[in-house]
């Protein structure tokens, strides 16, 4: 295997790696909620209410509310590709490409714009 | 309990053909959602964003420990998708929602009928090594292991530019519309791009997700992601996902294309009717 090769395996070892370490944890929690879910059948707020909130989500797991652990593992799964973009910079960074540190930063520029107005 | 059923098996086969095709699997929840449980729209979109994103993140843990897909397309595509994206989302007022579905469908449709021309007349997929100065200066070119032919196939990607722009339309489908941008991706790839099928869609699995990511962040916070919808059906597609990125590497490329050439052409005709007004 040439340099590039290998460098490349270290850095997709990583990156799948941290997808691993995302869906594991958002499933299990996810499933901790739908378990919950089915032994009390409600989701744990009034009128199929569910909330939206990092702060509503935090008081409403640790209340045990089915509703607030599955949006809390949803809340893990949407953040593992931003995770996974910023993981990828600090990879190529380490492997010293320096073509693909700013290509990859570019790419969560771009992102948090997206996220800041709303797309 | 019983539409928790419903959902882990919608879910596991839109995962399945998701991570198959690198198509995202949003043109299978979305209709089933609305059209068989009667969910409303905005709730079913939301449920289709997650279950691109679990497609994405479940298919590429599988081909990046194998090796299918391509890092460095990824990440520089992903420039032009979420360029396209913003640039779709801001314009989305400007441009009337009928005639850029009919365009992109017939995008789509188009594309779909050269596939068919490439199938018909039995051409093999010819494996690209010309050398291609921007691709190279860009380390894009790639190599994979082929689990059907037990080979490893070193490839060169061309058309850079054109690749781009094409990825930029991918963005702008789904920052316009929402839909389509897995099938766009395959295409700039495949067909412009001269990569080959399998990480060809391999890596639109992985883009997937980018793009998916920040829309989903809008859907959660406004409410549109409904936890007793979205959740079992996230677990669905992460199974669905796993099985599929599995399946596809002991597929051709040949019944890959088989597979995704009728859904593409069902997608493009599905967006030309919903320009017209017509939902199927």
């Amino acid at each position: 295997m040439d340099k590039e090769t290998q460098e490349m395996k270290k850095i997709e070892v990583i990156i799948g790696q941290i997808l691993r370490i995302g869906v594991v944890i958002s499933v299990g929690i996810i499933a901790i909620g739908i378990i919950l879910y089915l032994f009390s059948g409600t989701g744990g707020y009034a009128n199929n209410a569910f909330p939206t909130s990092i702060y509503d989500i935090v008081i409403g797991v640790n209340q045990g509310k089915p509703y607030a652990f599955m949006m809390l593992g949803l809340l893990f799964l949407i953040f593992t590709p931003v995770l996974r973009v910023i993981v990828s910079i600090y990879a190529f960074a380490k492997e010293r490409d320096t073509m693909y540190t700013v290509i990859t930063t570019i790419v969560l520029i771009i992102l948090i714009i997206a996220m800041i107005i709303g797309i | 309990m019983n539409s928790i059923l419903i959902l882990l098996i919608v879910g596991i086969l839109a995962g399945v053909i998701g991570s198959l095709l690198g198509l995202g699997g949003g043109m299978i929840v979305t209709p089933i959602l609305t059209m068989m449980m009667g969910l409303d729209i905005k709730y079913a979109i939301g449920a289709s964003v997650i279950s691109v994103i679990a497609t994405s993140s479940g298919a590429s843990i599988a081909y990046l420990k194998d090796d299918m897909l391509n890092l460095r397309v990824a990440m520089f595509l992903e420039i032009a998708t979420t360029v396209g994206a913003i640039s779709g989302a801001l314009l989305a007022g400007v441009f009337s929602a009928s005639v850029l579905y009919v365009l992109f469908g017939v995008l789509l449709a188009y594309s779909a009928i050269n596939m068919v021309f490439k199938l018909v007349k039995n051409q093999k997929d010819v494996v690209n090594i010309a050398n291609d100065n921007l691709s190279t200066k860009l380390k894009l070119n790639g190599s994979y292991y082929d689990k059907t032919t037990n080979e490893q196939i070193d490839y060169s990607v061309t058309h850079v530019p054109g690749g781009f722009l094409m990825m930029i339309g991918a963005g702008l489908a789904s920052g316009l519309l929402g839909i389509g941008s897995g099938a766009f991706k395959v295409i700039a790839m495949d067909s412009i791009m001269k990569m080959p099928l399998k990480p060809s869609s391999a890596t639109s699995n992985l883009m997937m997700g980018v793009t998916a990511a920040a829309s989903a962040t809008v859907y959660f916070f406004s409410g549109a992601i409904k936890p007793e919808i979205a959740a079992p059906l996230a677990i669905g597609v992460l199974v669905g996902a796993t099985i599929g990125s599995r399946i596809m590497q002991h597929l051709s490329s040949r019944v890959i294309r088989m597979i995704f050439v009728p859904i593409i052409i069902f997608m493009g005709v599905q967006m030309i009717l919903k320009g017209f007004g017509i939902n199927i």
